[in-house]
């Protein structure tokens, strides 16, 4: 117990400093020529909701950044909200310092705040950047105060059916090394979502869409699956 | 042309205005005095009010006639709030008056005058603009015409065609758009749909594996420039399109035109229907003089066309964008109520695995680049045309065929047909070589030479005195216009003696071409990509050139 306390304390100092850290790099305008110059780059790459039911879901997945192109501090959040109950269902929070190490990939390292469905607070190393073939990939691994090992990767493509008419399949997979009782995760696959989304960009900065995912959970207490439909938006500057 | 700009003026401005235009029409000596008033202005270009920056209030900025031998004396007031410049392009001259800041000077502070003065050497059709930030995106660039000593006049009337891009977004932005979405301004992009299209045409196994060939290398073939008419309106002398600059010439008249590629980002392929186009210099150099109907500008080149128009007869200036995203044009006409006919736009062109340096031969060395390719092939043979053109009538597809077969026959001018018109030196062994690799990272949009960034580089160091070759290699699969200031650098297009002079140097994608340099001017000078955004992300390099001892 002593032992995860300190270590708590640790997370909430490098939390701290990361967030002074991108908060000083939000309002330091450019200060010099090419690689140096600094950029900041917000995409709510999904703001959806799902009415299934009685079910009233708004989720999100958003992402931040602010750097030049080697160094970059990266904000990632995504979550979900029933509005018919008015809780939040999952909701976390990354912080990460990102590294361009190739000419398509960077290198990420940081933390990981949830705040439901329970207080956690995860160890992040992960990668993202462009695959051959232009899949755009995402994949981390999560490392809990329990030594705990879990992983998250996102694949995305993009079909163009006009050039602004754009078909988006995406998958998502999280998987456990072992099983953790105080999340309830159970060793293995415990997500897999497989999806699209069908956007029209008005504006490159701004798509509506329409899409569905496929979802199958595990959790220690029950497995099920489920098609979910969704609208939404996409928004970037 | 003064008169049908719209630029609004605050009073104070406005002074400044008239007193730099008297300054201009004023008689010109052998010793000149020129001052011109960098201010910003709001114009209503293209049916919105934007900022530009301008040189006396006009864009393009006022024309300036010098006289090979004459003491220029330029006066440059800086009436805005921040730093600006005014580099002359392609102009011979000590390095303190090339007007970079940060290499050549310290720019000029809000407020300040700087006086440039050097002797005129040289002489041709060159052209003189910003070198500050992106300034030179907002208007700020002008024509230099320089006659020769011996006045020796080529044609019956000189005019004047600046063609430029203007854009609809401010250009930080543009950049910042860029660096997050690269593609931005692509809205050519091969569709599932031309997927299809080329299975029909193709078949199956061969339509995909095109398509898994550029996806192994995560690169787009519609990939043909970064800014595209998506944001910009081409101008012709600060004219878009709707606006059809016209010059109205007097029957039997010779013209020379004089085309300057003030474009930020923009390669044009110009031609005009009907009319013979004969080359007689280029980047401001006499050429032998060579027919042709069409040619294609690297941005900040120069071109002098000879034109014989017939009487009565009305022809239209047409510069394509060379991802066909838009046009300049302008009319040519005997009598102004003549009306040209328009072409249309032809279909844009797909880079090639040969673009990327690939051999075509797909199963023999797929990542490894073929850098030995000739220097400048005709443009057009390398590329596929792709066959799915807008909508046209019939008549117009005629129209297009033929065209394109005028194409075909050679009709287009090539860097092997530019031989200076009078000999040069003879390079032989060169004293140093260097080879640039002209890199990109497409993805993180950003620029370099030998994937080292400006802010990062070293600059290069020369004795004065060397004789210098570069080989650039092209690694990208981007055109890039390669400017040496201060330098000649001659072209080694096969012509020997007669290799021509240029101040930009076009680089294919995936070739490589080599130049010979004299470093005969001490100093410091920049070499970049003439590419606004390529320059400003880091492709970009000071050459120093050092005098024995220091």
């Amino acid at each position: 117990m002593k032992t995860s306390g300190l270590a708590n304390t640790g997370k909430r100092i490098s939390l701290l400093v990361c967030l002074s850290a991108w908060a000083v790099l939000h309002v330091n305008p450019a200060f010099a020529m090419d690689g140096q110059e600094l950029f900041s780059h917000f995409k709510a790459n999904r703001l959806e909701y799902e009415g299934n039911g009685k079910l009233q879901l708004f989720k999100w997945d958003i992402q931040h950044w602010i750097g030049n192109d080697t160094h970059k501090l990266w904000l990632k959040t995504e979550g979900d909200y029933a509005g018919d109950q008015g809780i939040f269902g999952r909701a976390d929070l990354q912080l990460l310092y990102s590294r361009a190490v190739t000419t398509y990939w960077d290198f990420q390292i940081g933390a990981r705040k949830a705040f439901e469905p329970e207080r956690t607070f995860d160890a992040v190393i992960g990668f993202q950047g462009l695959a051959p073939y232009f899949f755009e990939v995402d994949g981390a691994m999560f490392i809990t105060d329990n030594g705990n090992v879990l992983g998250r990767l996102d694949l995305e493509y993009e079909l163009l059916l006009t050039q602004r008419l754009i078909l988006q399949p995406r998958l998502e997979l999280n998987v456990a090394a072992s099983d953790i009782n105080n999340r309830g995760v159970k060793s293995g696959i415990a997500e897999f979502e497989v999806g699209a989304r069908l956007r029209y960009e008005i504006a490159r900065e701004f798509a509506p869409y329409l899409g569905f995912d496929y979802v199958e959970e595990q959790s220690l207490l029950q497995h099920q699956h489920s098609i979910r439909f969704v609208v939404g938006m996409r928004v970037w500057y | 042309m003064l008169s049908s700009i719209h630029v609004q003026l605050t009073l104070g401005k406005f002074a400044l205005f008239i007193a730099g235009f008297f300054f201009l029409v004023a008689p010109m000596a052998k010793a000149g005095s020129y001052h011109l008033i960098i201010a910003k202005h709001a114009i209503n270009l293209v049916g919105d009010r934007q900022k530009a920056i301008l040189a006396n209030g006009v864009l393009p900025a006022p024309t300036l006639h010098w006289y090979e031998g004459e003491h220029v004396t330029l006066r440059v007031t800086n009436s805005m709030d921040n730093p600006t410049s005014l580099h002359w392009h392609g102009i011979l001259l000590p390095y303190e008056m090339d007007g970079v800041p940060g290499i050549s000077f310290s720019g000029i502070a809000p407020g300040e005058t700087f006086t440039y003065r050097f002797q005129v050497k040289q002489s041709g059709t060159y052209w003189y603009h910003g070198h500050s930030g992106t300034q030179e995106q907002l208007g700020l660039y002008g024509a230099l015409v320089i006659d020769p000593a011996d006045g020796n006049h080529a044609a019956d009337r000189d005019l004047v065609i600046v063609l430029s891009d203007w854009p609809e977004a401010d250009p930080d932005r543009t950049l910042a758009r860029l660096k997050k979405q690269s593609d931005y301004y692509n809205f050519q992009k091969r569709t599932v749909i031309d997927f299809f299209t080329d299975i029909k045409k193709l078949g199956f196994w061969e339509t995909l594996s095109d398509r898994l060939d550029w996806g192994e290398m995560r690169m787009d073939p519609t990939d043909l420039s970064d800014v595209t008419g998506a944001t910009y309106h081409f101008l012709i002398n600060g004219h878009p399109p709707d606006k059809n600059w016209t010059a109205v010439f007097k029957t039997g008249q010779k013209l020379r035109l004089r085309f300057i590629n003030a474009s930020a980002m923009t390669y044009f392929d110009v031609r005009i229907p009907g009319l013979k186009m004969r080359i007689i210099a280029a980047d401001g150099i006499p050429v032998e003089p060579v027919d042709v109907g069409e040619f294609r500008m690297a941005v900040a080149e120069t071109y002098d066309a000879l034109v014989e128009p017939e009487a009565n007869k009305a022809y239209s200036i047409f510069a394509e964008a060379m991802d066909r995203s838009g046009y300049a044009r302008a009319t040519l006409t005997s009598d102004s109520r003549l009306k040209a006919d328009l072409p249309v736009l032809r279909p844009r062109t797909l880079l090639t695995m040969a673009d990327m340096g690939i051999a075509h031969d797909k199963h023999n060395s797929h990542n490894q680049m073929n850098m030995e390719q000739s220097a400048a092939p005709d443009q057009h043979q390398e590329h596929e045309t792709e066959h799915t053109a807008p909508e046209h009538t019939h008549e117009h597809m005629m129209h297009q065929q033929h065209e394109n077969q005028a194409i075909e026959s050679h009709d287009v001018l090539s860097y092997e047909q530019l031989k200076s018109a009078s000999p040069g030196p003879l390079f032989r062994n060169a004293d140093r070589e260097i080879t640039l690799r002209l890199t990109g990272n497409m993805y993180r949009y950003s620029w370099s030479f030998d994937d080292i960034k400006y802010s990062d580089a070293e600059p290069l160091r020369v004795h004065l005195g060397e004789h210098i070759r570069f080989n650039y290699v092209n690694e990208t699969m981007m055109n890039h216009p390669i400017h040496l200031h201060g330098l000649w650098q001659y072209l080694d297009n096969g012509n020997g003696s007669h290799n021509p002079k240029k101040h930009v140097i076009n680089v294919k994608p995936g070739s490589r071409v080599s130049v010979d340099v004299m470093a005969d001017a001490p100093g410091e000078w920049a070499f970049h990509c003439h590419l606004l955004y390529h320059m400003d992300t880091g492709m970009f390099r000071k050459l120093i050139v050092e005098k024995a001892g220091s």
